[in-house]
C-alpha cells in the first residue's frame, strides 16, 4: 500500500472511531496556524494559549457534530474565531465602538481628498518598514480594531483565506466581509501613514 | 469616477477582484490623481507588510500543554 498523507476528513473519521493518533496528527497539522490566529487576535501569549486550548478542546467535544457540508478547516477556523471572540469579550478593556472606529476611517478618507499632497512612504527601504519599532506600531494598530473587524483582518490578511471562506467561517455575506476588510485596511493604512510620515498623511 | 467612488473599490482593486471595466476606470482616474495613487500605493504596502509578518512561533511548552489537556479530555471526555 502506498504511504499517503491522510486528508483532514479521513482523520476526522478515524477520530470518531476513537483513533488517538489521528487526533494527534490533526492537532499537529493545525496548531501553529491556530496559535498564530489567536496571537494576532489577542496580542499576547497567555490569551493565545487559552484560545488554542479552547479551540481544540471544543473540536474534541463536538467532532461528532461536524458535518462535512463545509471543509474541516473552515469548521476549525469557525471554532477558533469564536473562541478568540469569546476571550476578547471577557477582557475588561472596552473595544473602540464601531461608530468611533468608522468616524475615524471617514475622517481619514476626507483628509485624503483634501488639497494637500499626500506623502508616499510605500517605496521606503524594507529595513525601515520592517524594523522593530514599525512592528510595534503595526501590532498596536491591530489592537485598536473593533473585534468584528479584527477577526476579518486576521482571517483574510494574516491567514490568507479567500473572502468567500472568511464569509463562511463567520456566517457573513461576501459583501459584508469585503466592506469590513476595506474599512480595517484603510484604518491600518492611516495608522502606518501617521507613523512613517510623522502624522502628515 | 471621482475620488470618493474610487476609494470604495480600492481593496477589491489591489486584491484584483474587480471586473475589467471597473479596473480600467480606476486606472484612468489614477493616472490623473496623485493623492489617489498615493492611497493605492500605501494601502497595498500596508496589506503586504501585514501579510509578510512572520507567524508567531508556537512555543514548545505551549504545545506540550496543549497535547496534554487534549489527552486528558479524551480520557475523561
Amino acid at each position: 500500500m502506498e504511504d499517503s498523507v491522510p486528508t483532514d476528513e479521513e482523520l476526522v473519521t478515524a477520530i470518531r472511531e476513537g483513533g488517538t493518533e489521528a487526533l494527534e496528527s490533526l492537532v499537529t497539522r493545525y496548531e501553529k496556524r491556530i496559535y498564530n490566529l489567536a496571537y494576532r487576535m489577542l496580542g499576547n501569549r497567555e490569551d493565545a494559549e487559552d484560545v488554542l486550548q479552547d479551540t481544540f478542546l471544543n473540536v474534541v467535544r463536538s467532532i461528532d457534530g461536524f458535518k462535512s457540508r463545509s471543509s474541516f478547516s473552515t469548521w476549525l477556523y469557525r471554532v477558533a474565531a469564536n473562541a478568540a471572540l469569546t476571550r476578547l469579550r471577557q477582557r475588561s478593556k472596552r473595544d473602540k465602538s464601531e461608530g468611533e472606529f468608522l468616524d475615524q476611517v471617514y475622517s481619514v478618507q476626507e483628509a485624503a481628498h483634501a488639497q494637500s499632497r499626500l506623502v508616499d512612504w510605500s517605496n521606503r527601504p524594507a529595513e525601515r518598514l520592517l524594523d522593530g519599532e514599525a512592528r510595534q506600531v503595526m501590532d498596536e494598530a491591530i489592537s485598536e480594531l473593533p473585534e468584528i473587524y479584527r477577526v476579518v483582518f486576521v482571517l483574510r490578511d494574516v491567514e490568507g483565506l479567500p473572502a468567500s471562506e472568511v464569509a463562511e467561517v463567520l456566517g457573513l455575506s461576501i459583501p459584508a466581509v469585503k466592506s469590513r476588510l476595506h474599512r480595517e485596511r484603510l484604518y491600518l493604512r492611516s495608522k502606518l501613514s501617521d507613523y512613517f510620515t510623522g502624522g502628515s498623511a | 469616477m471621482d475620488c470618493r467612488e474610487i476609494f470604495e473599490g480600492l481593496s477589491d482593486y489591489i486584491d484584483e477582484e474587480l471586473a475589467d471595466k471597473t479596473c480600467r476606470e480606476i486606472e484612468n482616474h489614477l493616472k490623473d490623481c496623485y493623492n489617489c495613487r498615493v492611497v493605492v500605493n500605501t494601502l497595498r504596502q500596508t496589506v503586504t507588510l501585514y501579510q509578510e509578518t512572520p507567524s508567531e512561533e508556537l512555543p514548545g511548552d505551549v504545545r506540550m500543554r496543549l497535547h496534554k489537556v487534549i489527552r486528558l479530555q479524551e480520557k475523561h471526555g
